[in-house]
């Protein structure tokens, strides 16, 4: 097994992407993620990768467009007024079939915002952002070493499903130290490049890169091709921890950051008799559906904890569809729920039954 | 009996969509030439910009990009940072690079970015139906000008080459035409040495070239050449406006 080192999470991300082969970052200096280009350019000159610091984040996610159209690994990071920006592009990357790794340490909103953490770009990044038919995969990790794993698979599933993948932190998250090891893990076995524009040496017809389809037809045939792929994805692709769901009458959902809290007030509330789980999606699109479906059946109630004012509990609520009770509780504008405002909400949805 | 005119290699057997009178089929043709003389087609990849120009992926032969409008220079860059041995070129209208894309533009120029940019001036957007674009004459009459342009209320044109003419990374900067003849070859021998600049490195590299718009300009195709040559040299001079190995643009 690796060494174990004590890192900070931005760091993590910046050095288990070039461990995973990415070999060009482009970004743009926002709070609270600017430590992933600080890291960047340090190391990307001595392993031969190239950090280059855009003039916007909308130039930043268009030269991730370009190098992943060559067929590089590429990578950007922002927080949430600058995803937005990126969002334009995001849309164009889906709509061309390219992969790429985009990470959002999200911070409150809307507009400027604020730079505490803050989980309110839920909906942009599974529901859309940009314009038009698509997917991102969204990967919200929980702990440094989940960070690290991550961020070196979302390289590969970006690769094996040619589309963008997402990764969800917040400033918590990225700030915050833990050990890590990066492991000499085992990438997924990938298909070549051969759509790339990466120069035809005169040996094929050229590679396009492009999303303009300008007969309605031609346009439908490849979203719904494209949709064919998210029904692979939603099978093979989703990922989600459960924790002490087996004997839960009420069941916290809640993701990243603030499923930790919430397992700091599963403790509090087991020693006092309640029982209380938690399912944590990992891959918030696509969403562990099935897994809330499935405990349906045997728990009393859903609560739904984020920070924000409640975008992921339309998501379980769908998915519950109706046969248990979803409650939410959250806080939003970079306040984190502490455990005991999750023990409360716990306990106030077990006395209104 | 030989063959003394043919169809660039570089472009491909397919129809262009451009109105009758356009000059960006010229244009297209004398990339391609250039493309083909210098023997590197194999190893360029091109960019397409949105306007008249957005399906001209489609016509070189080339691997080709397609960018978000004004984003040919940053898509460029991912290309170039990703391959740096390949020749990378954009293709874009005057919409397209010195209004939504003038930061792309810049800032590729000051990076000194090692790319070509072919940067076609029509002064009009002409794939949405003629309305102002950056480079507008004052007093032109567009669909979204329709008593003229009036510096006071819709500003000042933007000359392009001598903007960028200010940037530490620009290696060649020239403005040309494809009204005559000779203009015409003059263009060409522009082209062939922006890209040259490429290949040895030297930095960004852009051609402007003026051309005309018969359908958004209302003109025939011979009034409107006549057009450009009243309207738009005075204002956009045609000239050398940075050129690193002749010191050119270099005076402090």
């Amino acid at each position: 097994m690796a060494d174990k080192v004590l890192m900070k999470g931005n760091e993590v991300i910046a050095e288990a992407a070039m461990q995973a082969g990415c070999k060009l970052f482009f970004g743009y200096p926002i709070t609270p993620q600017t430590e992933i280009s600080a890291y960047m350019a340090k190391r990307m000159p001595k392993i031969g990768g190239t950090f280059l610091q855009a003039e916007s984040e909308v130039a930043a996610i268009n030269m991730v467009y370009g190098a992943a159209g060559a067929g590089a690994r590429v990578m950007t990071s922002s927080s949430s007024p600058g995803i937005s920006l990126k969002s334009e592009g995001i849309s164009y990357i889906a709509g061309s079939d390219l992969p790429c790794v985009i990470v959002n340490i999200v911070r409150g909103g809307p507009g400027l915002g604020g730079i505490q953490p803050a989980q309110s770009d839920y909906f942009q990044a599974v529901k859309g952002g940009g314009h038009g038919d698509y997917h991102m995969i969204v990967l919200a990790p929980s702990s440094i070493q989940e960070l690290a794993d991550i961020t070196q698979d979302a390289f590969d599933i970006a690769d094996q499903y040619r589309m963008p993948v997402m990764i969800m932190g917040d400033g918590m998250l990225g700030q915050m130290m833990e050990p890590v090891s990066f492991s000499n893990r085992k990438g997924r076995e990938l298909p070549e490049k051969t759509w790339a524009a990466c120069g035809t040496e005169g040996k094929r017809k050229h590679n396009i890169i492009n999303s303009l389809y300008i007969e309605a037809e031609d346009l439908e045939k490849l979203v719904v091709a494209r949709y064919e792929k998210y029904k692979e994805i939603e099978k093979n692709e989703v990922k989600w921890e459960s924790y002490m769901t087996d004997d839960a009458e009420i069941i916290i959902a809640a993701y990243g950051t603030i499923a930790r809290v919430a397992k700091t007030a599963i403790a509090t509330l087991r020693k006092n008799g309640v029982r209380v789980g938690l399912i944590r999606p990992i891959t918030l699109w696509p969403f562990p559906a099935q897994a809330f479906a499935d405990a349906a059946e045997k728990a009393d109630g859903f609560l739904t904890v984020e920070m924000s004012m409640g975008q992921m509990v339309e998501d379980v609520r769908l998915a519950v569809n109706g046969k248990k009770p979803v409650s939410f509780f959250g806080r939003t504008g970079g306040v984190i729920p502490t455990p005991d405002e999750i023990c409360e909400a716990v306990m106030a949805m077990k006395e209104a039954k | 009996m030989t063959k003394v005119f043919e169809r660039p290699k570089a472009l491909c057997d397919v129809e262009l969509h451009y109105c009758p009178g356009c000059t960006h089929g010229i244009i297209h043709r004398l990339v391609a030439e250039v493309i083909d003389e210098l023997g590197i087609e194999g190893q360029t990849v091109g960019v397409a910009s949105v306007g008249c120009s957005v399906f001209s992926y489609n016509y070189f032969a080339c691997d080709m990009e397609q960018a978000a409008h004004g984003r040919a220079p940053a898509v460029a860059t991912g290309i170039k940072r990703a391959l740096p041995e390949r020749v990378v070129f954009t293709y874009q209208g005057d919409g397209d690079l010195a209004a939504i894309g003038t930061a792309e533009t810049v800032h590729a120029a000051s990076r000194g970015e090692n790319i070509t940019v072919i940067f076609v001036n029509n002064a009009i957007y002409g794939m949405t139906g003629g309305q102002m674009a950056p480079t507008t004459l004052e007093g032109q009459i567009t669909q979204t000008t329709p008593y003229g342009r009036d510096v006071k209320k819709q500003g000042h044109p933007v000359r392009v080459c001598e903007l960028l003419s200010q940037t530490g990374g620009a290696a060649y900067l020239a403005r040309t035409a494809v009204d005559t003849v000779p203009n015409i070859k003059k263009t060409k021998a522009a082209i062939k040495k922006a890209f040259e600049y490429q290949l040895a490195g030297k930095g960004f590299s852009l051609v402007e070239v003026l051309s005309t718009c018969p359908t958004n300009w209302g003109l025939s195709p011979q009034e409107a050449l006549q057009w450009l040559r009243d309207n738009m040299m005075p204002f956009y001079p045609l000239g050398v406006y940075k050129d690193i190995e002749e010191g050119k643009g270099n005076e402090k």
